[in-house]
């Protein structure tokens, strides 16, 4: 178990102090895939580093397993960093091994014997399905093909943690997602936490259990990713779960104010049932989507969606109704009915 | 001048070059990396005034001229190699003189490395030590190759500047010969015999440089 206590990191700037962390506290359940989202510059990457202590803490506490990580002596570290492994963005292989000796590596470090070490080296690659590419180098490797020798070197030291950052922001849509297939499938059959650092809902959804939201170096939302996307509480959470679904000027422009809009918002609400298309077909009442940004977890909707309603008060009145007594749906008035 | 003299001052000229780069590079290696390593986001940083004073004293051995820094360093060749004249004794100076040099280049190659590779050895557990011996020399190496081709080419040239005070090779016959003689035809030679010596060096050390880089390697 991972537990962030009151973690603060300020950076000593030419121009003045930057607090890039300020009071996290977060607690990480072992097996869990983790997620840290937030825009770029809200502190994520420097959280990440907190944890194997690359960064160290102005104030607070990093406590994995029951032992507080700032407490330990740079040899102990190094031994504890064996255990909480690391991918990142620009994958940071070695450019001058091939891909067999950069999994070798972390165990080369760890004074592994080296038959022992190409042996598992190999058996890793297999695991990340590059069992083919052990003599080339990375610069023969495709970026998705990179991330994989990069996780196969990751997993040498039998980890029991992972900290990816930004492990996918640098690979294609369909890349990126056999690398979180990849991330998953290895979380679940090896018990392996894992925490990943993203800027993009997409990967939260795809793979993570839970989630905390980052901004301007605060957690401002934390919980079961289903809840996040169902009720975002926070301006922050709606950007991100919802960019353009939220009450950006763009959209409080394209509405008279004496236009009847609501937002809804969907909480799981099943998809079987065609909420806008029913609302017509039943009551016969006609609405305009003006925005919409909802997406399909397990046969449920999560988003948001605004509507403008006829002028006519009796007829919006009773759309509200037909809508609030679909499942899963919250109402609420943008401009007065 | 026979051709033998020739031949025999090309031979001396290439043992002089050769032997004083190697040793310029076992001082300047580990003082380039110190250079790195030792900044305070290194992955040893040493006390600011240690830095502060290495700067210094780099910076000032660069700037002497060679022919003085060369009458400077008499005494030490005369411990060293017991005389302050001949082909040996300019090994001494040369050294002096070039040390400093490859530590600049030994940095700057150094200084190339993406920081993120050695962020992730940090994040494997790697100490200071295995950072620097399987990562950023490792990591570095055709830049490092292509940085003493560099260092060669320039020693070499100093090495025929080390005619004027009693060293062998080249630059001796260029200069007894040909400046205080006035034979132009054999200064040319000479002159010629270095040039060649130089696109050696150049051409074996570009070889040895793109071999060595497998980023290139398609």
């Amino acid at each position: 178990m991972i537990e962030i206590k009151h973690v603060s990191k300020t950076f000593q700037m030419k121009d003045g102090a930057v607090e890039a962390l300020q009071d996290i506290n977060l607690t990480i359940p072992d097996g869990m895939i983790y997620g840290i989202i937030g825009m770029s510059g809200a502190g994520k990457s420097t959280l990440v580093r907190c944890i194997n202590l690359l960064e160290r803490p102005t104030s607070g506490s990093v406590v994995i397993d029951g032992t507080a990580m700032e407490t330990l002596t740079p040899a102990q570290l190094r031994d504890r960093r064996r255990e909480i492994t690391m991918i990142f963005q620009q994958f940071n292989l070695l450019m001058q091994r091939n891909c067999l000796k950069n999994v070798c590596f972390p165990m080369e470090l760890a004074g592994v014997k080296k038959a022992d070490a190409e042996k598992r080296a190999r058996e890793l690659l297999q695991t990340v399905g590059l069992p083919d590419k052990a003599l080339a180098y990375p610069a023969q490797l495709s970026g998705g093909q990179r991330q994989r020798v990069a996780i196969a070197r990751a997993l040498a030291t039998n980890p029991k943690v992972l900290l990816c950052d930004e492990a996918t922001s640098a690979l294609d849509p369909d890349t990126t997602r056999s690398i979180l297939s990849l991330i998953r499938e290895i979380n679940q059959k090896l018990g392996i936490t894992v925490v990943v650092i993203t800027h993009q809902m997409s990967v939260v959804e795809a793979i993570c259990d839970r989630v905390a939201i980052l901004d301007g170096g605060r957690v401002v939302e934390e919980g079961s990713v289903q809840e996040i996307f169902a009720r975002p509480k926070t301006a922050a959470a709606r950007r991100l779960v919802a960019p353009g679904g939220g009450m950006s000027s763009r959209e409080m422009a394209s509405f008279a104010p004496d236009d009847h809009v609501i937002r809804l918002t969907f909480n799981g609400s099943s998809t079987s049932k065609p909420l806008v298309a029913s609302l017509a077909a039943e009551t016969g009442i006609l609405v305009s989507i003006l925005s919409a940004d909802t997406r399909d977890l397990n046969n449920q909707c999560f988003g948001s969606m605004m509507l403008r309603l006829p002028r006519d008060v009796d007829q919006a009145r009773k759309a509200v109704a037909y809508i609030k007594a679909a499942p899963g749906v919250t109402v609420e008035e943008v401009t007065g009915l | 001048m026979t051709a033998i003299d020739f031949a025999f001052a090309v031979w001396e000229t290439f043992y002089i070059t050769i032997l004083s780069t190697a040793f310029a590079l076992v001082l300047g290696l580990p003082l380039g990396v110190l250079l790195v390593a030792g900044d305070k986001d290194g992955v040893l940083p040493l006390p600011g005034w240690l830095m502060h004073a290495l700067n210094i004293v780099i910076n000032i051995l660069r700037s002497v001229p060679f022919l003085i820094l060369m009458i400077c360093v008499f005494p030490l060749s005369r411990l060293i190699v017991g005389t302050t004249v001949g082909t040996n004794a300019t090994i001494v100076p040369l050294v002096v003189a070039s040390f400093p040099f490859v530590a600049r280049l030994v940095e700057t190659s150094l200084r190339e490395l993406d920081a993120g590779v050695i962020e992730a050895a940090q994040s494997m557990g790697a100490t200071p030590f295995q950072i620097i011996t399987k990562v950023m020399i490792p990591e570095s190496l055709p830049s490092l190759i292509s940085s003493m081709t560099t260092a060669l080419t320039t020693i070499l040239g100093y090495s025929a500047m080390s005619g004027a005070i009693g060293g062998g090779g080249l630059g001796k016959i260029a200069i007894s010969y040909g400046y205080y003689r006035y034979q132009a035809d054999i200064m040319l030679i000479a002159v010629v015999l270095l040039i060649i010596l130089v696109q050696l060096f150049q051409t074996v050390g570009t070889a040895l440089c793109n071999h060595s880089d497998k980023r290139l390697r398609k």
